[in-house]
Parts: structure tokens; C-alpha cells; sequence
């Protein structure tokens, strides 16, 4: 009986041994905000990496759009059981950078697990986003788009424009609008996110801060600058613009996008990841193009900066766990992962080898205009107005400056009143986030 | 004298309380204590680094322009609630009241919007009124009203109102009908006969009797407005255009879940229950002595 029972547990532990490898895989969670189409490319890249290695298994989890999926994440930080992984959005940037102890730089993280890896090989505008000022890679940039003027070629032959020629400028889009309204289109231009667009990108493209200390990059006792006569004279141009029914406010988020493809506006300045969309559901001929810059403005236009997300390596895990870590941000890091993720999802790819191998495979031959935001992300070498922002609580931010938008787009205020009051509470929020990070 | 049954064990109606007890303490008071503590702390969204500050967080509030504006849209939003969800639930009870053929059929209708979640309704109404494909909108067009309430404020306004109201009217039309079901039919009869119209017998006798049922439902009403639209807000217009529906409650939500200012968000909920605690104690000390059938 009991040799008997010896003899089990031999066999039994020869074959745990033997399966021993398949059960020690390390789990890396990931926690992403990735839905519908894109989440099936995402979880495409976390098994073609399982598939590639026997040593770690990337689990992605879907946890809610990018608000949710943060609040979760901290939740599950507050109470000690956080993912390895987290796609932050690029608001969030701040709050995640804020909290060292809760996150580990990407470049930290590369460095320790000794995995080749060069900052410089990545898009500049696009990991600008992500770096501090001593130049390491906070967090890896993974779905970065930026925000592009597209116009509905049909509405304008209409109207008696040249359909092949966008309009460049503000000014040329102002005279393309009275034509355009002419023509009896009921909604001539319109525009998603508007406080990403009108605000942050236009500061951007005409190379003048959001705010102080290098956009928030330099330091968390920024201020806000968006009360410039520069953005007062745009905001009070689009105030006007609405008056007179040549802009139709579509609210916060990407309300814009159905209406450009159901052909509703003729104009429409959306993310760059609005195109797949646009696609599937125009029945006109449309165009992607730059977007518009007052011309008489020095410098302009400069580059558009990134919005997406990015991914943080969270803190307090085993170091085991970080070197699987590491070998999946150098795996996304490829040329050719980047490229699939690129050209699947829109958006842009953010090594300069990806790009070049997506030029060389003459994926922009046959897809005139996928590359038109990697051309104007790099339109110009950065400045630090160009660079990107970073400002501490920015959810809240975002929200208050497109409250005050919208008190001049419903013309209950002046362009000036409203960016005071809109730089006087957005530096409330940044003084409240500068003395809870202090 | 009234007769008192007790029970002769000592422990037993401690253990038969117990559970509820257990989860007003879990579910209520724990939460509650928290809120409070967290109020008077300045913490980072990770709870890295944490501050006592005191009553800082309430004062920043009470300076916060923004912050007294949404107490101003909070009243307005609850007194059109309450108003119409009342007038309107009121009309329909003495209404079905006065059916005799089909009348259950009428009530069944009438008592569904209450099994539709608040955030249902507001995903409903948001279509129907949506500025681009709203069928409301497109017949609105044509009648030559320009609604967009994704920047008006007012419009914005009353679809809130209109969807908080329709999914309350249920609720107030079953105690309606219940207290209308419960005014003695002679009293009528005999002001009928005296030649009292039915607009006069309604607003001398029925409105007067039903007056308990009035009260009640006000406070109600005003608690369900305060706290319970929050459903319709977060899936219509999101506190927006520019404030015009940023109610207290919705409020809290957003600096504290989407923004992480825990502390600033504690403080808000602490005041807004002492605004519930005041309206509770309203409705324990009037309405509860009032009541007569």
C-alpha cells in the first residue's frame, strides 16, 4: 500500500514536472480602454506575443472607456492589487507622473531588464508627449493620433469651389464657408473635441504656449496662458462664426465625426482616427488634409500634437514580472507590429522604421492620406509650445475650458471673458493638484 | 391602551435586527464616516500623499462661483421636477380615477415608466430630441424651432426635465390613486347634489384631503430630483452645455470619479447630506403629523 502510494506521487510529480514550464509562465495584466474594432487588433498583438515566447503570458483586460479604466486602476492601486499594465489617456499623463511610487518610468523598466532599447528611434511629437525633461520615456506611447481638417469635396463642386483645393487658412475657410452656406448647406463647419482641436492643437500649430513652464513640462507651479490675444481672436472668430451659422457646435467628444459622414457638415476638424469611420459610412467624395493656421501669424503653421493614449508600467511588482514587461514594449516596439497596429487601427506609428517600412510596403500609394498626420505631427522639429502639454488634474481642465467655449459658441459670452475665466479656473484646479503633489 | 407583544428571549430581537443593522452600518454609516473624514484631506488620485487641511475643502467650494451656480441650477432643476411631476401625475390619477371601463388596462400603462431606469429614460429622450436624427427635433424643425440643446442651456434644460418627469410620474400617480381611492365617495356625492361642478369639487374637496399625499410626495420628489436623476444627466448631457445642467449630485461624480479630487468631492457629498438630512427631518416633523385619511 504504501510503496503503492510512493510510486503516485513519483508520477504524479514527474508529470508536474513535466508540464512545470507551461505553469510557470509570468502573467502581465494589461488593462486597456480598447473597444469594438480596436480592442480586437489589441488583443491580435497581446497573442501574436504569447505565441512568440514561452516565458510570459500577456492577459488584456477591457475595463471601460479611459476615465473608467484609470478610476479602476487607481481603485485597484488603493487596494494593493494593480494591473502590470495600464492605457492611460493623454490627459491623465500628469496625474500618472505625479505618482511615483504607483508607476515606474518605461525607460526604468528597459534599463533594468537590459533590453536594447533607444529613445531616439520613436517619433519626437510623439514621445515628447510622454518624456521628461531629462529625456526618459515615461510611458510607451501606444495609440497616438492628432487632429485633422477633412472637407466634404461633393458640398464644395456645390458650391462652386474647387473640390481639390482645401482651404489652407482660416481666412480661406471663412470665404469657403459664406460660399458654402450659399449653397444652402445647413451645417458648414463643425468640429469634435473642441478644447483638444481649438485650444491645445491650435496652440500647437501656431507655436504659442498653453501654458507657462513649457506647457506644464517644466513644473507643476504652471500657469495657464490661453487668454493670449491670439486665442482670443480664434475663439472670437468661431463665437462670430456661429452667430452667423457658418459653425455648428457638436459638443464634447466626437459627436463631430456622424456629422461630417452623414454629410450633414461640409467642414469638420476631427482626430485623425475619425477616418476609418468616415469611410465606411460617406456616401461623398471627401479629403484629409492640415489644419487651417491664421497666416499672418509668425511660424505657423508649426506641428499638431498627439491625443490617445499611452501605457504605464504600474509600481511594486516582481522584478521577474518587469522583465516580461520589457520584453513586450520592445515586441510592440517592431517595425512590423507597429506597422499592423497602424495600419488596422489609423493610428499613427510612432517609430520612424515603422513609418518608413508602411511607406516602403506602398500602404499611402493605394491609401492616399494615411499619412498626412504623420506629416503634420512632424511638420516642424518641436518646440517646447509644440511639444505637447502637462497639466495636473486635466480631465477637470478640459472640461472647464469647453464649459467656457460654450458660453461664446452659445453667445452668452465674449471670447475674452471667457478664456479669463477659463485660465482663472483651470489655474484653481492646477494650484489644487500642485499642493496634493507637493 | 394598546396591547404590546414582546418577545420573552432578550437576545432575540437583537439577533433579528442584526443583519439590517449590519448593512445600514456597511452600506451607509461606513461610507458616510468616510466621506467626511476624506472631506477635511488633501490626497493625490493614489492616495500616495495625504494632507489635513481642515475646512479648506469647503471653503474652496463656497468661493467657487461654479460651485454656487450648480446650487442654482440644482433648485430650479428639482422645483420643475417637482412641480410638473406632480401637476402632471395629479391630472392623470383623478383622470383614471374617473374611468370605469378598462381602467385596470389605463393604470398598468400608466405605472410603467417606473420599471425604466433612470438612465434608460435619459438614453430614450436624448434620442428622440437628439440635435442631428431626433424624430422630437425634426418635427420641432418644421415647426420652425431652432433645438440644439447640445449648446442651448434651456433646451438642455427642459429635456433633463422632461425625462426626470417622466420617469417619476409613475411613482406619484400610484399614491395618487391610492389617496383619491381612499376620499370618502358621500362626501362627493353630497357636494354633487349641493350643484358643485367638478373643477369645484376637486379643488375644495379632493385637493384639501389629498393634501398629506401632496407633501409627501414633494419631499419625495425633491430627494429623487436632488440624487436619483443622476442616470438621466450622466447619459444626456453630461452637466452640460457650459454648467446649465450640472445639478450637485452630478457634480460630485465628476470631480471625484472622472477628475480624482477626492477631497473636494467628499466635501460636496457631506453638504449634500446635510441638505437630505434637513429635508428628512422636515418630512418626519410635518408631514408625519399631518397625515389623515
Amino acid at each position: 500500500m504504501n510503496r503503492r502510494f510512493i510510486q503516485l506521487t513519483a508520477a504524479a510529480l514527474t508529470t508536474l514536472a513535466a508540464t512545470w514550464p507551461a505553469q510557470a509562465q509570468t502573467e502581465i495584466q494589461w488593462w486597456h480602454s480598447m473597444g469594438g474594432a480596436l480592442g480586437e487588433a489589441l488583443n491580435g498583438l497581446a497573442d501574436k506575443f504569447n505565441a512568440s515566447q514561452k516565458d510570459y503570458k500577456v492577459v488584456a483586460t477591457y475595463k471601460g472607456q479611459y476615465p473608467e479604466s484609470m478610476t479602476a486602476a487607481i481603485a485597484a492601486f488603493r487596494a494593493g492589487n494593480a494591473p502590470h499594465l495600464l492605457q492611460v489617456f493623454e490627459v491623465g499623463t500628469a496625474t500618472m507622473m505625479a505618482a511615483k511610487g504607483a508607476i515606474v518610468p518605461v525607460a526604468t523598466v528597459m534599463a533594468n531588464a537590459n533590453e536594447p532599447f533607444d529613445p531616439h528611434a520613436y517619433l519626437p511629437t510623439v514621445v515628447g508627449y510622454y518624456t521628461d525633461l531629462k529625456g526618459n520615456m515615461l510611458s510607451f506611447p501606444f495609440n497616438s493620433s492628432t487632429v485633422m481638417f477633412y472637407i466634404n469635396k461633393d458640398a464644395f463642386k456645390k458650391a462652386g469651389l474647387d473640390p481639390n483645393k482645401a482651404p489652407k487658412t482660416w481666412k480661406e475657410v471663412l470665404a469657403a464657408a459664406e460660399k458654402l452656406k450659399a449653397s444652402g448647406q445647413e451645417c458648414v463647419y463643425t468640429t469634435s473635441w473642441p478644447s483638444w482641436m481649438h485650444i491645445e492643437n491650435f496652440s500647437a500649430w501656431h507655436n504659442v504656449p498653453i501654458g507657462t513652464k513649457q506647457n506644464g513640462m517644466g513644473g507643476l507651479d504652471t500657469v495657464f496662458t490661453i487668454n493670449s490675444p491670439l486665442h482670443v481672436r480664434h475663439i472670437a472668430m468661431l463665437g462670430d462664426m456661429a452667430k452667423k451659422g457658418l459653425f455648428t457646435y457638436a459638443g464634447r467628444t466626437n459627436q463631430g465625426d456622424a456629422k461630417f459622414s452623414s454629410g450633414e457638415c461640409a467642414m469638420f476638424t476631427g482626430s485623425a482616427g475619425a477616418q476609418a469611420g468616415i469611410k465606411k459610412a460617406a456616401k461623398f467624395d471627401w479629403s484629409i488634409n492640415f489644419i487651417p493656421y491664421h497666416d499672418d501669424v509668425k511660424g505657423a503653421p508649426q506641428n499638431s500634437i498627439i491625443g490617445g493614449a499611452s501605457v504605464w508600467v504600474m509600481g511594486g511588482k516582481k522584478p521577474e514580472e518587469y522583465k516580461g514587461v520589457a520584453k513586450f514594449m520592445a515586441f510592440l516596439s517592431r517595425p512590423e507590429i507597429q506597422m499592423e497596429w497602424h495600419t488596422t487601427t489609423g493610428y499613427v506609428p510612432i517609430t520612424q522604421a515603422s513609418y518608413e517600412l508602411t511607406r516602403k510596403s506602398g500602404y499611402y500609394d493605394k491609401n492616399p492620406g494615411a499619412d498626412m498626420p504623420v506629416k503634420q505631427l512632424t511638420n516642424k522639429p518641436p518646440t517646447e509650445n509644440s511639444k505637447g502639454l502637462r497639466f495636473g488634474n486635466f480631465v477637470q481642465g478640459r472640461t472647464v475650458i469647453e464649459e467656457e467655449l460654450e458660453a461664446v459658441f452659445a453667445g452668452k459670452k465674449d471670447a475674452k471673458t471667457a478664456l479669463d475665466d477659463a485660465v482663472r479656473r483651470g489655474n484653481e484646479i492646477l494650484r489644487q493638484f500642485e499642493a496634493a503633489n507637493k | 391602551m394598546e396591547k404590546q407583544v414582546v418577545f420573552r428571549s432578550a437576545w432575540l430581537p437583537y439577533a433579528l435586527v442584526a443583519p439590517q443593522v449590519a448593512i445600514t452600518i456597511i452600506f451607509f454609516f461606513w461610507p458616510a464616516a468616510q466621506a467626511v473624514w476624506y472631506s477635511f484631506q488633501l490626497q493625490d488620485a493614489f492616495g500616495l500623499k495625504t494632507q489635513f487641511v481642515g475646512l479648506q475643502n469647503f471653503a474652496t467650494l463656497f468661493e467657487d462661483s461654479n460651485y454656487l451656480e450648480s446650487f442654482k441650477v440644482t433648485a430650479v432643476f428639482s422645483a420643475l421636477v417637482g412641480f410638473f411631476g406632480i401637476a402632471i401625475s395629479l391630472l392623470l390619477a383623478t383622470m383614471a380615477d374617473r374611468v370605469v371601463r378598462g381602467a385596470m388596462a389605463y393604470k398598468t400603462l400608466l405605472i410603467w415608466p417606473y420599471a425604466v431606469a433612470p438612465a434608460i429614460a435619459g438614453v430614450l429622450w436624448a434620442f428622440l430630441f437628439a440635435p442631428s436624427i431626433g424624430i422630437v427635433t425634426y418635427v420641432l424643425k418644421g415647426m420652425g424651432v431652432d433645438w440644439n440643446w447640445i449648446i442651448k442651456g434651456d433646451q438642455a434644460m427642459l429635456l433633463v426635465v422632461i425625462a426626470a418627469v417622466w420617469n417619476q410620474i409613475s411613482y406619484n400617480f400610484l399614491f395618487f390613486l391610492a389617496g383619491l381611492q381612499s376620499i370618502p365617495r358621500s362626501l362627493i356625492e353630497a357636494a354633487s347634489i349641493d350643484g358643485a361642478s367638478p373643477t369645484r369639487r376637486f379643488w375644495t374637496i379632493v385637493f384639501p384631503l389629498l393634501s398629506p399625499t401632496t407633501f409627501f410626495l414633494l419631499v419625495v420628489n425633491t430627494v429623487y430630483a436632488f440624487f436619483s436623476t443622476f442616470g438621466i444627466i450622466d447619459t444626456t448631457t453630461q452637466g452640460g452645455p457650459s454648467q446649465a445642467t450640472q445639478i450637485l449630485v452630478y457634480k460630485v461624480y465628476h470631480d471625484g470619479v472622472k477628475a480624482s479630487d477626492l477631497g473636494g468631492s467628499s466635501a460636496q457629498s457631506v453638504i449634500l447630506m446635510i441638505i437630505v438630512i434637513a429635508l428628512t427631518v422636515v418630512q418626519f416633523r410635518y408631514v408625519e403629523r399631518k397625515v389623515q385619511y
